[in-house]
């Protein structure tokens, strides 16, 4: 890697950035620039930071460079028959495997097998002094030093220059199954809780409302034929097409379905709920109801921004915090209203001492994650 | 380094009025029977699981509220006393060893499970608890808590949180870090703190993930909430004689490359065997060059179905005889020596030293043979057991203490099997922790930047630097002693740094 020269132009604009008081933005694929406070700064493409460094199958492990695309390192693992199990978005084509990791979103998967953080196994960083370090490492378990790389999981850049990350990958799972029930929101998360006392195979589910009033429970069953079989026979439900269901399951993990569509000069904006899987009904007056992922986890809404305090208030109620993820167009520029919610007064305080730590010139873009902090 | 021990007068006389200056202070917030400082009240803290190395604390507070253990940061901070908290004291690397001038924080009290719930199957529990006790309160709902380190009758979750502890099913359950949702508890200064959440992310960075594994240098935790998993319906358990190491190593890369997750996969050498069947008499295969135990668990149908792929893959690499349990009762047979490799070792040597590396699954096998070499060179015989599924291995190598030469190369021993895996592309500790066991090879691990960028997270938390100071992270002074520096890509980390 150290002999590389697209990643020794990396280290060196970073030099520079820290010697000339300078921001960068930081970018792979540009999938995810809605995601967090704007961007600001002089750009600084990653995309040629690129290339699977090795891959062993046995070893469960793939180290990648950070500039890879997504669909080339999912391809690669789908060749072996393994597969990132937490299923990451990528929106659009070009995301790249740093993207991935900065940006720590998982998909559909994410409540039964685990978050993008929870697979870094180690990663290279170019941090504000445009030092080189390595955390981790490429075995599973590793508890030589704070585990720095994945903190870098969701740091969106916050941190350095993600250069590099190992994971961990898992084989893809020999059944799969798609079951649809008709109900509501309340039966939904009643029955999601149910089942996951159980043992069952459950992978990822989904609840929303083709039309007011019509809900539909669509729930993934992952595992060994015999446990999916098992669990088909036990639940019922409605069997659904297995290339259909697979298409559905893309879709909503990448929000190309029509419920997210948002009208570009429309009022309505995508908030995210992330609360306990327990938590209630959430009822958001003026709101329809929320589309609901991760067994219900993670349950998203259309609201205006300026709706901001109410869901705010709703997601703390009940346990959890709201992102503002995606602003329609024509707002974009002017929305004042934080992305994330506010952090508690001590763990602010260490935000703002962990990014003077790793990038005390302020190289990185830190208010891209923290709202009001420059 | 820690601070050392002095026996200067003039320090000794210093140390007596600054332990009569904590002891004041800390009286104003605890009960008395919650304060302890003489020698022969203090002694029984001077150690954890690593017992080569001791010092006796300052003072020992035993706070029983959560009120009282901010009281007591507040006033450590205030005088600046180190504070090093402590669970049950079963780590291994020495993460709990007291500062000479510092204040031990026992959190033994803390040990009421708080709520258990069925329906978002987590369970909080404060610090003290053991980690057994959260699967035993979970049992009745059908869950449990995953990880479950050999230690786990005694060793707290605050202590697992501190070490980031894994077990013998973490391949397919993960590391106490897959298994924490929330932590609550105190900074250095006695502010209430909490990361993550009840809910799967949390707003900012993820500094659950770095409070995981921090051996009480970042934070103080009180209180964990936890997943709780179903039980599976059955679990069964291969065990599989082979009569060469290097089969046995290929024998679990290639159940990983068949696409299995084993619930569970381990490997004991001959040495080993040998001394946990005389001490379980579990019938193990005592002809075996290695034994690998290799579980499945789930629905009857899965572990049915698991149990034959695996069966066939271990008699594809040539396995000498396999054995499956049927029933529970075998099954915990077969584990009984694996769960009783420590003590069965320290039946049959006066002292024993456990490491903790992790090398990628296909060295496996280089590493056991590069092992029996050193056994040769430093004269000293060493039992082999790994998790051999996460490639983390527990080499104990079998010494006198007594013995002041035998130590001396047991010292050696370890070092050298550490700088081997990190060589191999490990790392010197899998699931024990650095503690100060592990700061020299700290050294061979990172370079200088790197050590250095994890002593600005630790100021970041800790600006003072008064939670378990001197442990995890070897100063650059330290690594210059010790002589040997990570080279990585051909540059040298400092190169204007003297040399000794």
């Amino acid at each position: 890697m150290n002999t590389d020269t697209a990643f020794q132009q990396v280290v060196e604009r970073v030099r520079a950035a820290a010697a000339d008081a300078t921001s960068l933005r930081l970018r792979g694929g540009g999938t995810k620039d809605f995601y967090g406070q704007p961007p600001r700064g002089e750009l600084l493409d990653l995309r040629a930071l690129s290339g699977i460094t090795s891959y062993e199958p046995s070893e469960l492990v793939v180290t990648v460079r950070a500039g890879t695309p997504l669909a080339e390192l999912e391809a690669a693992l789908a060749e072996q028959g393994q597969c990132l199990p937490f299923e990451p978005p990528c929106f659009d084509a070009g995301g790249t495997v740093g993207g991935m990791v900065a940006a720590g979103l998982s998909g559909p998967s994410r409540a039964s097998v685990g978050a993008v953080r929870d697979y870094v196994l180690g990663a290279t960083l170019v941090n504000g002094r445009a030092e080189v370090l390595s955390f981790g490492g490429q075995v599973m378990k590793n508890v030589a030093g704070y585990d720095v790389s994945r903190v870098l999981a969701g740091s969106l850049g916050t941190l350095g220059v993600i250069a590099e990350v190992s994971l961990k990958v898992l084989p893809v799972a020999p059944a799969e199954a798609t079951l649809a029930f008709a109900c509501s929101q309340a039966d939904a998360l009643r029955l999601l809780n149910e089942w996951g006392g159980r043992p069952l195979p459950l992978n990822a589910s989904s609840w929303f409302e083709h039309a007011p009033g019509a809900g539909v429970l669509r729930l993934r069953l992952r595992g060994a034929v015999a446990a999916v079989e098992a669990a088909c026979a036990q639940l019922g439900g409605e069997r659904q097409d297995p290339v259909r269901a697979a298409a559905g399951w893309a879709a909503l993990r990448d929000q190309r379905m029509p419920w997210f569509a948002l009208d570009a000069d429309g009022p309505l904006a995508l908030w995210r709920l992330s609360v306990p899987q327990t938590a209630p009904v959430i009822a958001i007056e003026g709101c329809a109801a929320p589309l609901v992922e991760w067994h219900g986890g993670q349950r998203w809404y259309l609201a205006p921004p300026a709706q901001a305090a109410r869901l705010r208030e709703a997601a703390r109620v009940a346990g959890g915090h709201a992102t503002l993820f995606r602003v329609p167009a024509a707002q974009a520029a002017d929305c004042e209203v934080p992305r994330f919610d506010a952090l508690s007064a001590p763990v602010a305080r260490i935000h703002r001492a962990l990014m003077q730590e790793f990038d005390p010139h302020g190289v990185f873009d830190r208010g891209r994650l923290f709202a009001g902090d420059q | 380094m820690n601070a050392p021990v002095t026996t200067d007068q003039h320090a000794q006389l210093s140390k007596a009025e600054r332990q009569a200056q904590v002891v004041r202070a800390l009286q104003a917030h605890l009960p008395a029977h919650a304060l302890i400082w003489h020698a022969e009240d203090t002694t029984p803290y001077e150690c954890d699981g690593l017992t080569a190395y001791r010092q006796r604390p300052l003072v020992v507070a035993l706070p029983e509220t959560e009120a009282q253990v901010a009281a007591v940061l507040r006033a450590c901070h205030a005088l600046a006393v180190p504070v090093v908290a402590r669970g049950a004291g079963t780590g291994l690397s020495g993460g709990a060893m007291p500062h000479a001038l510092g204040v031990t924080l026992s959190l033994a009290k803390f040990n009421r499970i708080l709520k258990v719930d069925p329906v978002s199957r987590t369970a909080v529990v404060q610090c003290g608890v053991r980690n057994l006790a959260i699967s035993e309160a979970a049992a009745p709902f059908n869950l449990y808590y995953a990880p479950d380190p050999s230690s786990q009758i005694a060793c707290t979750i605050g202590g697992n949180v501190a070490e980031n502890s894994g077990g013998v099913h973490c391949l397919k359950y993960g590391l106490t870090l897959h298994n924490v949702l929330r932590v609550r508890g105190f900074t250095a200064e006695g502010e209430p703190i909490e990361f993550g959440g009840e809910a799967l992310d949390a707003p900012g960075l993820d500094l659950l993930a770095l409070a995981i594994g921090s051996e009480g240098m970042l934070a103080v935790t009180t209180e964990v909430t936890v997943k709780l998993v179903p039980k599976p319906q059955l679990a069964r358990c291969i065990m599989a004689s082979f009569d060469d190491v290097r089969k046995a190593g290929d024998a679990v890369a290639a159940v990983i490359a068949a696409g299995i997750i084993p619930a569970g996969l381990e490997m004991m050498d001959k040495p080993m065997t040998a001394a946990v069947e005389d001490f379980v008499h579990a019938g193990y295969d005592l002809d075996a060059a290695a034994i690998l135990l290799c579980e499945s668990d789930g629905t009857p149908e899965e572990v049915e179905e698991e149990i034959g792929r695996m069966t066939e893959v271990l008699r594809g690499c040539g396995a000498t005889a396999i054995a499956v349990s049927t029933s529970e009762d075998e099954r915990m047979k077969f584990w009984s020596g694996r769960k009783n490799a420590f003590p069965a070792s320290g039946r049959i040597s006066p002292d024993y030293m456990c490491l903790d590396s992790t090398i990628p699954r296909k060295r496996l096998a280089d590493i056991l043979l590069a092992i029996q070499e050193m056994e040769k060179k430093y004269n000293l015989r060493c039992c082999n057991v790994f998790h051999a599924g996460d490639g983390n291995l527990h080499p104990l190598v079998l010494f006198d203490a007594n013995d002041p030469d035998e130590l001396h190369r047991c010292e050696l021993f370890g070092a050298d099997i550490l700088e081997t895996s990190v060589a191999m592309g490990g790392t010197v500790s899998g699931e024990h922790g650095v503690g100060v066991e592990k700061l020299n090879s700290m050294c061979v691990q990172f370079t200088a930047a790197e050590n250095e960028q994890m002593f600005g997270i630790k100021r970041a938390f800790d600006p003072a630097g008064l939670l378990n100071p001197g442990k995890v992270i070897p100063t650059l002074q330290r690594c210059a002693e010790y002589g040997k520096e990570v080279v990585r890509g051909g540059r040298l980390a400092h190169p204007d740094l003297p040399r000794f």
